[in-house]
């Protein structure tokens, strides 16, 4: 039997296909207009590469900022609690979970069975969301999947007051046209925005294992930051991003069984 | 859980923190903010608790007034209406 979790994020969307308690397949695409949309179309790219038809996925769970706008999803989950199933699923011992995503970032400790024992998120400003790195990466003209590993190259960071994303994108520009190297302003942005994840885990008394999930978890140079500020050494499973929609994978799984047996 | 709500920004700390474990989902605090900030809600569990509303979550430190700053001289508050200790602020 086969269920879907898909996390409608606010750059990316994310489905996982599961079927017996194993992943399927997975597929990411950038997030459109319509929620809607966007969801009927990631599930299509997860079900195609194994030959399935949507009639055949029994159950869904939508997760993410758009997961109300999902039609055909059965039920719906906060992307809280989708990212602690999800975590829990495929690295039982994580307590920890930064997610560092598109448009807001999070900081979930969870208990062993998955469940939120505590979180807290900020999705009051852009500033060390995913969003302001792809707004960096294209002041700076590097790619974006590029910015993470070019902050390590820097032999002084350049210091950030501000992470605000109006202001550090014009003191960015002006350092850049002064001609300070863009390793060091990555480098100094990356240090920012990791001060700020940082203060945010430490609202949910991080306890070991800790893993970072999310599209920035992709980034060497942010992850080599929060853990020196964490002093915690991150684990990490094959692709941290579709942590949310495999959390509502599991949750699709264990709903369609309760579901069969009442 | 411990559902934390607010952030942290250039004045100082904002949280408003349920105890969703304690919280039994009796109203009061809903009843005794003048600022509307809390509503209930079933998490993701299927438990009726008190949450933060969606739209006041982002701009929490300018609708709710805080307890030490405001609240603390009014008759009734979030905080002095839940029995359980349920609700806290950091200001």
């Amino acid at each position: 039997m086969f269920v879907a979790g898909i996390d409608i994020g606010s750059r990316a969307a994310k489905a996982v296909v599961m079927e017996d308690g194993q992943v399927v397949s997975h597929a990411i695409i950038d997030t459109g207009a319509e929620s809607a949309k966007t969801a009927d179309k990631v599930l299509r790219e997860a079900i195609r590469p194994v030959g399935l038809s949507l009639e055949d996925i029994e159950y869904t769970v939508g997760t993410g900022y758009g997961r109300c706008l999902i039609p055909f999803a059965n039920d719906n989950i906060s992307e809280i609690s989708c990212h602690a199933k999800g975590v829990n699923w495929c690295m039982p011992s994580v307590r920890t979970i930064l997610d560092m995503g598109g448009q807001d970032c999070k900081a979930i400790r969870c208990d062993a069975m998955g469940r939120v024992v505590s979180f807290v998120m900020n999705d009051k400003c852009a500033g060390g969301t995913g969003r302001f790195l792809e707004v960096i990466a294209d002041i700076l003209r590097v790619p974006l999947e590029g910015i993470g590993e070019l902050s390590l190259e820097s032999k002084e960071p350049i210091p950030f007051n501000t992470i605000c994303a109006v202001f550090a994108k014009s003191e960015a520009l002006t350092l850049q046209k002064r001609g300070v190297a863009k390793s060091d302003i990555l480098a100094g942005l990356h240090e920012a925005i990791a001060t700020r994840a940082y203060n945010l885990l430490r609202r949910v008394s991080p306890e070991p294992e800790f893993t970072i999930s999310g599209g920035i978890a992709k980034n060497a140079g942010m992850v080599a930051k929060v853990k020196a500020k964490l002093k915690l050494e991150p684990v990490f499973w094959d692709e941290p991003q579709i942590m949310g929609a495999l959390g509502a994978a599991v949750f699709a799984a264990e709903r369609s069984a309760l579901a069969a047996s009442a | 859980m411990l559902a934390n709500y607010g952030y942290t920004d250039g004045s100082g700390d904002y949280f408003l923190t349920i105890d969703t474990d304690q919280c039994d989902g009796c109203a009061r605090c809903i009843t005794a903010c003048g600022e509307n900030v809390l509503e209930m809600a079933k998490d993701d569990y299927g438990k009726l608790v008190a949450k933060v509303r969606d739209q006041v979550a982002p701009k929490l430190s300018y609708v709710c007034l805080g307890i030490e700053r405001g609240c603390s001289r009014r008759e009734k508050s979030c905080q002095t209406e839940c029995e359980l200790n349920a609700i806290t602020l950091t200001w």
